[in-house]
């Protein structure tokens, strides 16, 4: 394996730990449960970007392993579509459930234009799978 | 051909992924692929939302790298407040006034929020109108919600339309 790869590797698979740790802290430190959701969002992103692209060139690079491995493109797309869900529900639920948070700001399910039910003439015009399925209730 | 193979384009793809995740791409993991690419989406047929048809493809790779720029850049802007000390930080729910209709460009637009650090995205309203954001640092909350809307909702209008 050339030297100059060695140190690209190196490099993005620090930058990348070193990112999912920072996300860490700010998971251990941050003070309410809504800031502590914004860690995991960078050790996801940049986080695992770093060591997926230093995976991704260590084994498409290297003489000494063959073939060509495109897996970290998948992982990629999956961690892209799955992880905001999982961050959505979380803060759905905290939010549902009242947990305290800093900032002083009133209730954001209390704000007026956060109306629960879909008002009827809004149904109009819409085909059926815009209709929201009624889940959205406290 | 509707009836065989209601989403073509996601069947395609279904079988591309099939040879990346076996990475080989002999006969067998081929017909393998080809099955899964069938018989998926029929089945999950009624779950699909109407994907609006996407209007500009340059503007989609635009889109794109302007998201996987504001990650980078989020990211370490993040970093630094997360290491920084506590008491600078003014955390605030942001009210985002969506003009987005279509289910599925809506989700593009919260997991694009939701992805770029800083910013997740935590409630949407009844009628789909309200997206409610969690910022973790803000200065200026209308300031922060033109800039999304601005930087995110305009470019998907102008691909899907909807």
């Amino acid at each position: 394996m050339a030297f100059w790869l060695e140190i690209v590797v190196s490099f993005f698979l620090v930058a990348g730990a070193a990112f999912a740790l920072i996300g860490s802290w700010g998971l251990v430190k941050l003070d309410d449960f809504y800031m502590r959701l914004h860690g995991p969002t960078k050790a996801t992103t940049l986080g695992l970007g770093g060591i997926l692209l230093a995976s991704a060139l260590y084994f498409n690079f290297n003489p000494d392993v063959a073939g060509v491995s495109i897996h970290e493109v998948l992982i990629t797309i999956f961690l892209f579509i799955t992880a905001p869900v999982s961050a959505h529900m979380m803060a759905k639920t905290a939010l549902q459930k009242h947990f305290d948070y800093v900032g002083g700001q009133q209730d954001p399910l209390n704000h007026p234009r956060n109306v629960h039910t879909i008002q009827e003439h809004d149904l109009s015009g819409m085909d059926e799978s815009q209709i929201p399925d009624g889940d959205e209730e406290e | 051909m509707k009836k065989i193979f209601p989403h073509p384009v996601l069947s395609a793809w279904l079988l591309v992924l099939w040879l990346f995740i076996q990475n080989s791409f002999g006969l067998g993991s081929i017909i393998m692929g080809a099955c899964v690419g069938f018989v998926l989406p029929i089945v999950t047929e009624k779950f699909w939302p109407n994907i609006p048809k996407i209007r500009s493809i340059p503007k989609l790779v635009r889109y794109i790298a302007v998201f996987l720029w504001d990650v980078l850049v989020a990211n370490i802007q993040v970093a630094f407040w997360i290491l920084g000390p506590q008491e600078n930080l003014r955390p605030r729910f942001l009210y985002v006034p969506l003009e987005l209709t279509n289910k599925f460009t809506i989700t593009v637009f919260a997991s694009t929020i939701s992805l770029t650090p800083g910013t997740v995205s935590s409630h949407i309203s009844g009628d789909r109108k309200l997206l409610i954001v969690h910022c973790l640092n803000t200065d200026d909350d209308d300031a922060t919600v033109r800039e999304i809307k601005e930087r995110y909702e305009k470019p998907l209008l102008e691909i899907f339309g909807c």
